[in-house]
C-alpha cells in the first residue's frame, strides 16, 4: 500500500456477503426454474376461492411443482388461520 | 453447416460486444471462415467495435426481408479476408426479426463456407436475445464479477439447457462457457470483489477465460479495433487464451493474480 493509499478511505470486504446473498437466491430460483408459467395465476385464484371461505393470508397458499422420477407432483398447501374460540 | 456460438448474457454492459468481436477475430486469426452479427436490433453497436460503421450499406433485416442478399449485407472485415460481419438494423421494429428469417440467414451462411457464426446477443431476455441464442451450437455467457450480473446469467443458463432448437429437439446440450470480465485481481485480494472461484461455485461451471479489467478495452472501443488485436493488453491476450480454449486447446489462466508492483507504484499508490 503506497502512501497516498492512506488517505483514500478503503471500501470494506464485501464479497464474502455478495457470495452469500448469491448462493441462497440462485439456489431458490433453480428450484423453480421451469415451473409453469400458469402457477402464479393459478396460485392467485386458488387464494381468492379460499377467501370465499376462510379469511386467509395473502401469503397462505403454498403451490410447488416436484419432479420425481417421472411424475411431477403438484403440491399445494394452505396455512389456515388459528381457531378463535367464540 | 457452420458452427454456431451465442454470446450472451441477461445484463447489460458486461462485455457482450466487445467479446464478440474479440472472439470473432481470434477465430479468424486461426484460419477460420467467420462471420459475426449483432441481433441488437434498433440499438446497433458491433459495428462500431469491429471498425466498420461507416460501411454498412444493407443490414440483417435487410436480408431477413429479401431486400439484400446476404453477399450483399456481409461487410468484409479491413484485417482479415475470412471475418464478415452482419450489421443489426437501427430504425425497424423488433418483429422484423422472426425464427424462420433468422434460421434462413444461419443457412445460408453455412452454404457460404462459414464455419463459425457469432451471434452477438442483445441484453435481456426478450425475441432478440432468444433468438440469438435459439439456433445456437454453444454459448458464451458473459459475467462480471457483480450480485446482478451473476443472478441474471444463471438465469440465462437456464433458458439455454430449455429455450434452444437442441434442447426442444433432444439433440444434447447446448455447449455452455463462462466468460468472466471486468476482472480486478487487486479488487478480489481485498476481499471488495467476487473472485473466479466463488463465482464458479454460485453457478456451478467452470469459466472458459478471465479478461482483467483494463483501459485498453475503452480505447480499442474507441478506436474500432477490437482488444484482441491489442497484442501487449493483458485484455487482448487474456481473449486470445478464450479462443484457443474454444478450438479445444489447454491454456492456463492468466491474469488472475495481483501484478507485482514496482518500487514507485509502492511508494506513490496506483
Amino acid at each position: 500500500m503506497g502512501i497516498l493509499d492512506f488517505l483514500k478511505r478503503k471500501p470494506e470486504a464485501t464479497a464474502g456477503v455478495a457470495k452469500e446473498r448469491l448462493r441462497i437466491i440462485v439456489a431458490q430460483e433453480r428450484s423453480t426454474r421451469g415451473a409453469p408459467d400458469y402457477l402464479p395465476l393459478l396460485r392467485n385464484e386458488l387464494l381468492e376461492v379460499i377467501r370465499k371461505y376462510v379469511n386467509v393470508d395473502v401469503d397462505a397458499v403454498n403451490i410447488s411443482l416436484d419432479r420425481d422420477s417421472g411424475h411431477e407432483v403438484l403440491e399445494l398447501s394452505v396455512a389456515l388461520p388459528e381457531h378463535k374460540p367464540g | 453447416m457452420a458452427e454456431i456460438i451465442v454470446v450472451t448474457s441477461g445484463k447489460g454492459g458486461v462485455g457482450k460486444t466487445t467479446s464478440s468481436a474479440s472472439l470473432a477475430v481470434g477465430l479468424a486469426q486461426a484460419g477460420k471462415k467467420v462471420a459475426v452479427i449483432d441481433f441488437d436490433v434498433g440499438l446497433r453497436n458491433l459495428d462500431l467495435i469491429m471498425g466498420c460503421e461507416r460501411r454498412v450499406v444493407y443490414d440483417f433485416i435487410n436480408v431477413v426481408q429479401g431486400e439484400a442478399s446476404l453477399k450483399q449485407a456481409l461487410i468484409k472485415d479491413k484485417r482479415y479476408d475470412s471475418l464478415y460481419v452482419l450489421a443489426a438494423s437501427q430504425t425497424r421494429d423488433k418483429d422484423a426479426l422472426t425464427q424462420e428469417g433468422v434460421e434462413k440467414v444461419l443457412d445460408g451462411l453455412g452454404t457460404e463456407g462459414f464455419e463459425y457464426v457469432v451471434c452477438d446477443s442483445p441484453a435481456g431476455i426478450e425475441k432478440g436475445a432468444h433468438l440469438a441464442m435459439y439456433f445456437a451450437d454453444h454459448a458464451v455467457v458473459v459475467v462480471n464479477p457483480e450480485v446482478s450480473s451473476v443472478r441474471d446469467s444463471d438465469r440465462i443458463l437456464g433458458l439455454l439447457a430449455s429455450k434452444t432448437r437442441r434442447a426442444e429437439r433432444g439433440e444434447g446440450p447446448i455447449t455452455q462457457h463462462l466468460l468472466l470480465t471486468r476482472y480486478n485481481p487487486t479488487r478480489v485480494e481485498a476481499g471488495e470483489m467476487l473472485s473466479v472461484k466463488d463465482v464458479e461455485e454460485i453457478l456451478g461451471i467452470k469459466v472458459v477465460g478471465v479478461i482483467p479489467e483494463s483501459e485498453n478495452v475503452l480505447a480499442a472501443s474507441n478506436a474500432g479495433v477490437p482488444v484482441i488485436l491489442d497484442e501487449n493488453s493483458f485484455a487482448g491476450q487474456a481473449y486470445t487464451d478464450v479462443v484457443s480454449r474454444l478450438l479445444g486447446q489447454e491454456r492456463p489462466l492468466r491474469f488472475i493474480e495481483v501484478q507485482k508492483k514496482g518500487f514507485l507504484k509502492r511508494v506513490f499508490g496506483g
